[in-house]
């Protein structure tokens, strides 16, 4: 059974349903991020200690400068990847894709550092509410990271083989791909002001 | 939306946000003179024009293309 609507644009719609799709899902993300950033605001007002708690948790700054600058380099190798195979240059698009893939490796071995650094100090979601809900939030969006690293993943190895049969549905699935890995990274730049500066 | 124009929303986000951090963290070198503060707040400013010079070029040659 053939899939509609993959490659053309659908009438009704105007978009292909794969990217209709992703709209949808990046929808329901905004309100699962909305609710926790909402709870940040909420738990921050309410609490007297927040300034003690954010003083004590000793967050590196200078590493999340640093994996804010690799995410937006990431965007930048990812819509290139996707540029690359609209302009038929199949293997600028496995070069650009790699590095996309390596910057999401960098940032969650980067915050894996930042992680046991926490632990080490005996920094826990428990300790207190500042804690947790850094936890709760940076936790959440590097799973999206390492969902997207995934799907890239599998976009450098086997589902590439689709550039020969079926080249603008590929293309196509790497903008639905690049669509939800702009999402993340888009998280992640509201993510540092709030928990790390604020 | 296309991946296009979500990609020059994203660098635009991000400038405004780089720059901000910028300014923070020169305002807190003034304040405490931390060498730290010093190289972040430079490097954020130069990442922030650095962005703004690749969003002009990423919309120059990709114009034609496709918004939705």
């Amino acid at each position: 059974m053939e899939i509609p609507y993959t490659t053309e644009a659908r009438p009704d719609t105007g978009l292909y349903n794969g990217k209709f799709g992703i709209w949808l899902f990046l929808a329901s993300e905004v309100m699962l991020f909305g609710g926790l950033f909402s709870a940040y605001v909420f738990l921050r007002n309410g609490a007297s200690d927040w300034h003690a708690w954010h003083e004590a948790a000793e967050l590196n700054i200078s590493l999340a400068t640093f994996n804010t600058a690799v995410l937006i380099a990431s965007s930048v190798t990812m819509v290139m990847s996707w540029a690359s195979l609209k302009m038929n240059q199949f293997g600028r698009y496995r070069m650009y894709l790699a590095l996309t893939v390596l910057c999401g490796l960098i940032f969650l071995v980067v915050k894996y550092f930042e992680y046991s650094a926490k632990f080490h100090h005996q920094h826990y979601p428990s300790t207190n509410t500042f804690l947790a809900i850094y936890f709760t939030m940076t936790g959440l969006h590097g799973i999206h990271v390492l969902a997207g690293m995934v799907v890239n993943t599998y976009f450098l190895g086997p589902g590439a083989k689709m550039w020969r049969t079926e080249p603008l549905r590929l293309t196509n699935r790497l903008e639905i791909s690049g669509l939800y890995w702009h999402f993340v990274d888009l998280v992640w730049i509201f993510l540092f002001p709030v928990l790390y500066l604020l | 939306m296309s991946l296009k124009i979500f990609h020059i929303v994203f660098v635009s986000i991000s400038t405004i946000v780089l720059a901000g951090f910028g300014v923070w963290c020169l305002r807190a070198f003034f304040l405490e003179r931390s060498g730290t503060d010093l190289a972040l707040g430079v490097f954020s400013l130069v990442a922030s024009l650095v962005l703004i010079v690749y969003g002009k070029k990423f919309y120059e040659k990709f114009k034609d293309w496709s918004n939705l």
